[in-house]
C-alpha cells in the first residue's frame, strides 16, 4: 500500500457474535490503534459504505439484514469477515441456529481470524480490503468506459 | 395532539454496536410506546452443553458476552464448583476477583466512550477509549488475552499474577484514576454533557422496583442492590459500600459508573495488598450431579447461572440469566414519553448488551 488513492468507509455490522470482535473493531478507530489514517471512517449507512465489516456467524434472523446491508451498498464493494465466528461459524457452529459463516449468505473477500481477532489483525484485513478496493474501481472504471457511460 | 407514525430504529443503527430493533411509535417527537424485537444474534449457547463436557463449557460461558466475558466463566465456574462441593484456593478467589474489576472497569470506560459518541462528544470518546486501552493492557499482560481471556477453569484458575505484575497494576491503576479524574470532570460538570442527560429518562425507585431492573442502572434510581455484597470469591474480605444515587435520570447513571470505576479502582488496590500465597488451583475429577444456581454481579448487573446434572460428564441444563434481559422491560417504560431525540442516550443508559441477552 505505497499510496492509497481513495478513502474507503466502513460500515460495521454485528451478525451474531459474542460482542469481543465488535469491541476490538471500535478500538481499532480509536486513536491507539487509529485506523482512520488509512481514511477510514465508520460509517452507519450502507449507501455511503464501501467496505463491509462483519462479525459474529449467520442465523436466520439476521440472514435477510445481512443480505439487504449487502445489497443496499453500492458497487463496487469489499466485504471482511472479522472473527472466527464470522470466517466458520466458530465455537458456535454447532448451535441449532447458526447457519455457518458469512459465506453461507454473502460473498466474502477478506477472512481475518481470531477469536476475538486481535487489533492488529483486524488492521492487516483493512488494509488488505483497501488495496483490493483500489483494484476493483479501477476496474469498474474500465468497465464502464468500455460500456461507453 | 399530532398524527401517529412508526419509526423503526434498527437493528444496524450508528448508535448500536450490537443489533436490536425497536418499532416506536411517535406522535410529532414524543415516543408514545415502543415494541421491541430481538433475536438477532441468538446463537443458542445453551445447548451446547449437549456436545461439551463441563470442562469445555467454561470457554463457551465465557463467549456468551465479550465485554463481560470473564464474569460469565466465573459464574459458571462457581454453580458448578458448588455442585461439586469444590472449595478453591484462597489465591485463585483474589485473582478472579482483580480480574473481574478489571473487566469491570474496561466495561465501564467502554460505556463512557459510547455514551459520549452517543450524544456527540466524539474527543471525549477517544479519550475514554485511549484510558480504556491501559486496562486492557494490564489483561493482556497478565492473561495473554484482551477481551477473552479464558483464565478460569473448573476447580480455579489457570494464570498467575506475578509480584512484580501486581506492583506494575498498582502503578498503571494511578494513572488510570488521575485520567478518569479528568474526564470525569468534563461528564458530570460540562454545560452542554449535563443539557443532555439531567432531568431525561427519569424513572423512579418504585418504577425500577417493579420493572424488576438490576445493576448500576437501578443503584442510579436509588435501589440498594449490588451482588457483590454476598461475598463470593474475595469480596467478602473486602471493604466497600454499593453506590447508589436517588434521581434516577441519565445524569445520574453516569454519575453512578463513573463512582464505580473509582471503587473497582479501591477493590483491586484491597485485593492486592490482601492477596496470599497458595495454589491456582485444585483438581476436580467425577461428575455434576445436583443442580444449583448463583447469582453475581456483572458491570451491568446482576447475572444468574443456574447448572444441573445427573451425574454425566455433560450438563443436563445451563441457564444464564443476563442483567441487559432483566432492564429490557425497564427500558420500553422509560422510552415511553421521552423526546425521539433522546432515544439512543437512554438505549445506551441501561448499558445494553444484547449478545448476553440473547446468547
Amino acid at each position: 500500500m505505497a499510496k492509497v488513492k481513495r478513502s474507503p468507509w466502513v460500515l460495521h455490522y454485528d451478525g451474531s457474535s459474542c460482542n469481543g470482535c465488535d469491541i476490538e473493531v471500535l478500538a481499532c478507530l480509536t486513536p491507539v490503534y487509529d485506523a482512520e489514517r488509512f481514511g477510514i471512517i465508520n460509517t452507519g449507512d450502507p449507501l455511503q459504505a464501501d467496505i463491509f465489516l462483519i462479525t459474529g456467524g449467520i442465523n436466520s434472523q439476521n440472514q435477510p439484514v445481512v443480505k439487504q446491508l449487502y445489497e443496499q451498498m453500492s458497487n463496487p464493494k469489499v466485504v471482511v469477515a472479522v472473527g472466527t465466528c464470522a470466517c466458520t461459524g466458530g465455537i458456535f457452529k454447532e448451535c441449532y441456529n447458526i447457519k455457518g459463516g458469512v459465506d453461507t449468505t454473502i460473498p466474502v473477500d477478506i477472512y481475518v481470524p481470531g477469536c476475538a481477532a486481535r487489533p492488529q489483525s483486524i488492521i492487516d484485513g483493512l488494509v488488505q480490503a483497501i488495496n483490493l478496493f483500489e483494484k476493483r474501481c479501477d476496474d469498474y472504471a474500465y468497465q464502464l468506459n468500455a460500456e461507453g457511460q | 395532539m399530532g398524527k401517529k407514525s412508526i419509526v423503526p430504529f434498527g437493528p444496524q443503527h450508528p448508535v448500536l454496536p450490537e443489533p436490536i430493533h425497536l418499532d416506536l411509535v411517535l406522535e410529532d417527537e414524543i415516543v408514545t410506546n415502543v415494541i421491541p424485537s430481538i433475536g438477532f444474534i441468538h446463537r443458542g449457547l445453551e445447548s451446547l452443553t449437549e456436545k461439551k463436557d463441563y470442562f469445555e463449557m467454561v470457554y463457551v460461558a465465557e463467549r456468551t458476552c465479550g465485554i463481560c466475558s470473564f464474569g460469565h466463566g466465573m459464574g459458571y465456574c462457581e454453580a458448578v464448583e458448588e455442585v461439586m462441593d469444590v472449595e478453591i484456593p484462597d489465591r485463585a478467589k483474589y485473582l478472579r476477583t482483580i480480574w473481574m474489576e478489571l473487566s469491570r472497569l474496561h466495561s465501564h470506560l467502554l460505556w463512557l466512550g459510547l455514551l459520549a459518541d452517543g450524544f456527540g462528544f466524539e474527543s471525549l470518546f477517544y479519550q475514554s477509549w485511549r484510558i480504556r486501552e491501559r486496562i486492557l493492557d494490564l489483561i493482556e499482560l497478565t492473561t495473554g488475552g484482551r477481551v477473552i481471556f479464558s483464565v478460569n477453569k473448573v476447580g480455579g484458575v489457570l494464570k498467575d499474577i506475578t509480584p512484580d505484575m501486581l506492583k506494575h497494576i498498582l502503578t498503571e491503576l494511578d494513572q488510570v484514576e488521575a485520567d478518569v479524574r479528568v474526564i470525569e470532570h468534563t461528564f458530570l460538570f460540562d454545560y452542554s454533557v449535563q443539557s443532555r442527560l439531567k432531568g431525561v429518562g427519569v424513572l423512579s425507585r418504585k418504577q425500577v422496583h417493579m420493572l424488576g431492573a438490576v445493576g448500576p442502572f437501578a443503584r442510579a434510581s436509588g435501589i440498594n442492590i449490588d451482588m457483590r455484597s454476598l461475598g463470593y470469591e474475595a469480596y467478602g474480605d473486602l471493604d466497600f459500600e454499593p453506590i447508589v444515587s436517588s434521581d434516577g435520570d441519565s445524569y445520574a447513571r453516569c454519575e453512578v459508573r463513573i463512582h464505580e470505576i473509582y471503587q473497582s479502582i479501591d477493590i483491586i488496590r484491597q485485593a492486592i495488598s490482601k492477596i496470599p500465597e497458595g495454589e491456582l488451583s485444585v483438581s476436580v475429577k467425577g461428575n455434576v450431579k445436583g443442580e444449583h444456581f448463583v447469582r453475581i454481579e456483572q458491570p451491568r448487573g446482576e447475572a444468574i447461572y443456574y447448572v444441573k446434572g445427573t451425574g454425566k460428564l455433560y450438563l443436563d441444563r445451563l441457564r444464564i440469566r443476563t442483567p441487559t434481559f432483566a432492564n429490557l422491560p425497564a427500558l420500553v417504560e422509560m422510552l415511553k414519553g421521552c423526546n425521539y431525540a433522546d432515544v439512543p442516550i437512554l438505549i445506551l443508559t441501561i448499558d445494553p448488551c444484547i449478545s448476553c441477552t440473547e446468547r
